[in-house]
């Protein structure tokens, strides 16, 4: 028999957090789409007047640096599954004792500020750096050769900065798995890679998709690391929303183009979402 | 027992080159904050020197954006910590209409990119003719904090066993009490962990923090701006304190967790 | 090990689903309505009528300078490597009147910095600062246009009126100095290694020569690109139109589509061009100078042929400063010839006052050993006291009637950096 004030509790609990989720998330978000739809300057003011102009005129002016960000964030996220999930699965499997050690490890470049880690990069890959300078002079590398202000050099910076996020998620799920389900396959006469594709991969695909959730939307739409590692064509969507609202303070466009982003990665998430099936993503994004 | 499928120690090479990559721009990090530059640029290795440790706080706005880094750093984790604890709390626990809707909120919290929340609050503030400065980097920490918070605090509450609660109850325990003497220490470690992952996540923000900052600098803000001369040595050393500070709370942690299970 | 796969079906559904019940629609509705009724209102727009007669504009002065007091204190906000950090101009101030200063390097860029004071201006709040420095341009119009700045007392600023250059009390961005006077002026030219190039370059054409494809590093700043693109042209900025402009527009994207282009940079061109990862690059003339001293370095700055961009970072006073009396003794002090010098001899840019170039001289002449070669070096400079001739061949950045044409140029020339 439930009182009136144990049916209230969670509404009491629940109150101030979501409060302030609702006026500083929710309602922005609206107001930003309102703004979008504005028009004017700076010196004479903004007055709402349904311009879905910056839409258009945002996106056909940006498309190619929306597209971009897209390919770079999914050439980002694919790179950091290759490479974070052996190592996700060699500390889940083999780690033994010193997994949280070795967990620590992977997690040791966030007590590092995000910026700091981009700009050392950048030091250290300069054309005639410590990395690229004696392959240079070895006669290794071709004279016009560099890494700093190419495409690569973002990806790259992407794939770094935001690997932990992917090893992690994807540790927990493969850390479920129970080791007898591998000695049952086996006792079925399964042979490793059957094992590995059948059992391990399905079983880690929760992890998976809370790392992609947790990588490709940051690195779509970051700019960062296009400021400090990238060159003439490698500007990102968050670079142009930046300097519109930052440096322009052109609003309706910039609302525009922020909003859109953000349309097109919920869309991505979405259909992710229906493709992989997975219910306990929140759960395991927690870790 | 040995797990898992591939034998050999290959993996294990490889997961020591990737966590060898990850690490390696930290060893530059630290490596400049040794630097003895002659001039006002600290771009070039000139020659190894203990000075700049001694000379920490030279730099008055470096101090003041590091300062304020910290101060919100902890009103975040302290607010964050409250309002995320009891979401957690109420979603692990009770099932009510709306908690469905929250849960959505939340998760696109989490999984909203950066870049748009940023924006989003700026043009709130923006429209409502609200000037930026530290108390709106503190709004704007909290608020994409308290969904981590309550996640954390949410799993560990939803391991918890109720029978203890009940048993407190049926000893003639009032409500408040219950909850100060029983569930609260029951889950403090899920309130800490939330917690102190909202204090990372602030010191380390830059995004957000660029598009409501107005005039107030912190840390990473601070950096992102003086690229024109090259970032001082005393920035690199207090990265490097900080990593150090981090080092040393994990590296304590995971002793006292060795020892508990001694 | 608990299974969370039991879950409350309503939490599965809220995951999964995107169920839009009628609640749901009464409540997005209700929000939704909130938050277009708090947009409606829009963002004010604070253009403020500019005085039109000379009576207007000294009653102006006279109504905001009345009754304000010196309070000892003063908050200066200006670029990086505008001051000696051990700040001795400054000290001698304080020695002097008393009044102590807060000096504060966090103007990175003309544009940012506006957005960043204009809507704590708009609220009629202070931005911190009782005295900035910021280029002649298009958010120097701004601030004028919006009303944020102090019209000057120049009752007040008596060395200014004796020792400032004639061409600086008749800049034509601010004509009479109603709202600013200026801290220094700077060359926008073309910065080489000599340890990279082997003919140093004397046109614009150098920096679409396909040889040093990958090593050239370009400005960000609009403004600062159409220049560029322009005197390459023959064009003269000051007089160009938006037929013009498309032109240069042009030979920019061809420079950048060739590959030539390695970086648009914000400023920090110093550290690559030094590093050799660009060879060559658009330069703000003291940059460099300082460079040099500062870590021996041997980077080259000239000004082409065909004339380069002459810019004045000028020193004014927001309408909500705390200590507006300090803040224009503090102007007024930078005058002062002695004081002139030494900023010069450090910060290498076009000093406003003439009379510095004596000073330093007999400072060379006191001085010795690397001090001495480093002082002459500045005193004969044309970097820093530039010539008649020189300055003919100098042009501003175009000056805008209106937003519409501003915002065409900026649209024009940002397509080519964020492409």
């Amino acid at each position: 028999m439930r009182t009136l004030r144990a049916r209230l509790t969670p509404y009491a609990l629940i109150f101030p957090g979501g409060l302030w989720l609702a006026i500083f998330f929710v309602v922005p978000t609206l107001v930003m789409l309102s703004l979008s739809l504005q028009s004017g300057n700076v010196v004479d003011g903004f007055a709402f007047t349904w311009n879905w102009h910056s839409y258009v005129d945002g996106i056909t002016t940006y498309h190619d640096q929306i597209i971009r960000s897209l390919l770079y964030g999914l050439a980002a996220t694919v790179i950091q599954i290759l490479i974070g999930f052996p190592v996700a699965y060699w500390i889940a499997f083999k780690g033994g004792s010193n997994k949280s050690v070795y967990l620590f490890l992977v997690l040791l470049p966030f007590l590092v500020s995000f910026v700091l880690r981009t700009i050392s990069w950048q030091f250290l890959l300069s054309d005639n750096g410590i990395l690229l300078g004696p392959l240079r002079d070895a006669g290794l590398l071709p004279q016009d050769f560099r890494v700093l202000a190419t495409p690569y050099a973002v990806i790259g910076g992407l794939s770094y900065n935001f690997l932990p996020f992917m090893i992690l998620p994807m540790y927990v799920a493969l850390e479920r798995i129970d080791p007898r389900l591998l000695e049952a396959a086996q006792d079925l006469y399964a042979s490793r890679m059957q094992t590995f594709l059948r059992v391990v991969l399905p079983l880690s695909l929760p992890g998976v998709f809370a790392g992609v959730l947790m990588t490709f939307v940051p690195a779509t739409s970051d700019y960062v690391n296009s400021s400090v590692l990238g060159g003439t064509n490698t500007t990102m969507i968050g670079n142009v929303i930046q300097n519109q609202f930052l440096v322009n303070q052109d609003y309706p466009v910039a609302s525009a183009l922020s909003f859109t982003l953000m349309a097109l990665l919920l869309i991505g998430i979405f259909v992710y979402a229906r493709a992989l099936g997975t219910e306990d993503v929140l759960e395991v994004a927690a870790r | 027992m040995s797990r898992g499928l591939f034998r050999g120690r290959g993996l294990q090479i490889y997961t020591w080159l990737v966590i060898a990559w990850l690490v390696v721009p930290i060893a530059v990090m630290i490596l400049f904050g040794f630097n003895d530059t002659k001039g006002r640029f600290n771009t070039t290795f000139q020659g190894f020197t203990l000075k700049w440790y001694g000379q920490l706080f030279e730099i008055d706005a470096l101090t003041q954006a590091l300062v304020n880094s910290l101060l919100i750093a902890v009103l975040t984790m302290v607010i964050a910590g409250v309002l995320g604890s009891l979401i957690g709390l109420a979603l692990g626990r009770y099932r009510f209409r709306g908690a469905a809707l929250l849960t959505l909120v939340m998760f696109a919290a989490i999984s909203c990119a950066e870049i748009v929340m940023g924006a989003s609050l700026h043009s709130l503030f923006i429209t409502l003719g609200m000037p930026e400065g530290f108390p709106t980097i503190v709004i704007a920490h909290v608020m994409f904090s308290i969904s981590f918070v309550a996640v954390t605090v949410r799993a560990r509450v939803m391991t918890l066993d109720t029978s203890l609660e009940e048993a407190a109850r049926d000893l003639g325990a009032s409500t408040w009490d219950t909850f100060r003497l029983v569930t609260l220490p029951m889950i403090f470690p899920g309130v800490l962990a939330g917690s102190m992952l909202a204090f990372a996540l602030s010191i380390d923000d830059f995004v957000i923090t660029n598009f409501t900052a107005g005039g107030t600098t912190t840390f990473p803000l601070w950096i992102w701006g003086v690229t024109r001369v090259g970032i001082p040595p005393q920035v690199n050393i207090m990265g490097t304190l900080i990593f150090a500070a981090g080092l040393l709370i994990a590296v304590g942690n995971i002793i006292a967790a060795r020892r508990r299970r001694a | 090990m608990n299974d969370f796969r039991n879950q409350d079906p309503a939490f599965l559904r809220g995951m999964t689903q995107r169920r839009l019940g009628r609640r749901d629609a009464f409540r997005l509705a209700g929000l939704s309505a909130a938050g277009l009724a708090l947009a409606a209102c829009g963002v004010q727009g604070k253009r403020v009528a500019q005085p039109t007669s000379s009576a207007e504009a000294q009653s102006a002065v006279q109504q905001y300078w009345s009754g304000k007091v010196k309070n000892g204190h003063v908050d200066f906000a200006n670029w990086p490597l505008y001051m000696d950090p051990k700040q001795p101009e400054l000290k001698q101030f304080t020695d002097q009147t008393g009044i102590s200063v807060t000096y504060s390097e966090v103007i990175q860029e003309n544009a940012s910095w506006f957005a960043k004071i204009q809507p704590l201006l708009a609220a009629g709040q202070s931005i911190n600062y009782d005295l900035m420095v910021v280029t002649n341009g298009i958010q120097f119009s701004q601030l004028v246009e919006l009303g944020y700045l102090v019209s000057l007392d120049h009752s007040k600023l008596p060395n200014f009126a004796a020792n400032a250059g004639p061409r600086y009390k008749s800049e034509a961005f601010d004509p009479g100095n109603v709202y600013s006077i200026p801290w220094t002026s700077g060359m926008t030219g073309i910065a080489y290694n000599p340890k990279y190039i082997d003919t140093p370059p004397t046109s614009y054409a150098a920096m679409w020569d396909p040889k040093y494809k990958g090593k050239v590093g370009m400005m960000a700043d609009s403004q600062e690109i159409g220049n560029f693109g322009m005197f390459l042209l023959g064009i003269d900025p000051e007089k160009s139109t938006p037929a013009d402009w498309e032109k240069a527009a042009a030979k920019l994207k061809e420079q950048r589509d060739a590959g030539i282009v390695r970086k648009y940079y914000d400023q920090s061109y110093v550290d690559p061009l030094s590093k050799g990862d660009i060879w060559m690059c658009q330069a703000w003339s003291g940059d460099i100078f300082q460079k040099n001293v500062s870590d021996g370095t041997d980077l080259k700055f000239v000004i082409p042929d065909e004339g380069a961009t002459i810019w004045t970072d000028n020193m004014m006073i927001p309408k909500t400063a705390a200590n507006p009396v300090d803040a224009i003794m503090l102007m007024d002090f930078f005058y002062d010839p002695k004081v002139a010098a030494s900023l010069a001899e450090y910060i290498n840019y076009v000093t406003p006052v003439p009379a510095a170039q004596a000073i330093i001289k007999a400072d060379a002449d006191a001085a010795s050993g690397d001090d001495k070669k480093t002082l002459e070096e500045v005193a004969a400079s044309p970097l820093v006291f530039p010539s008649e001739a020189d300055y003919a061949k100098l042009r501003s950045y175009r000056s805008f009637k209106n937003t519409d044409e501003q915002k065409q140029y900026e649209n024009i020339f940002q397509a080519i950096t964020t492409a």
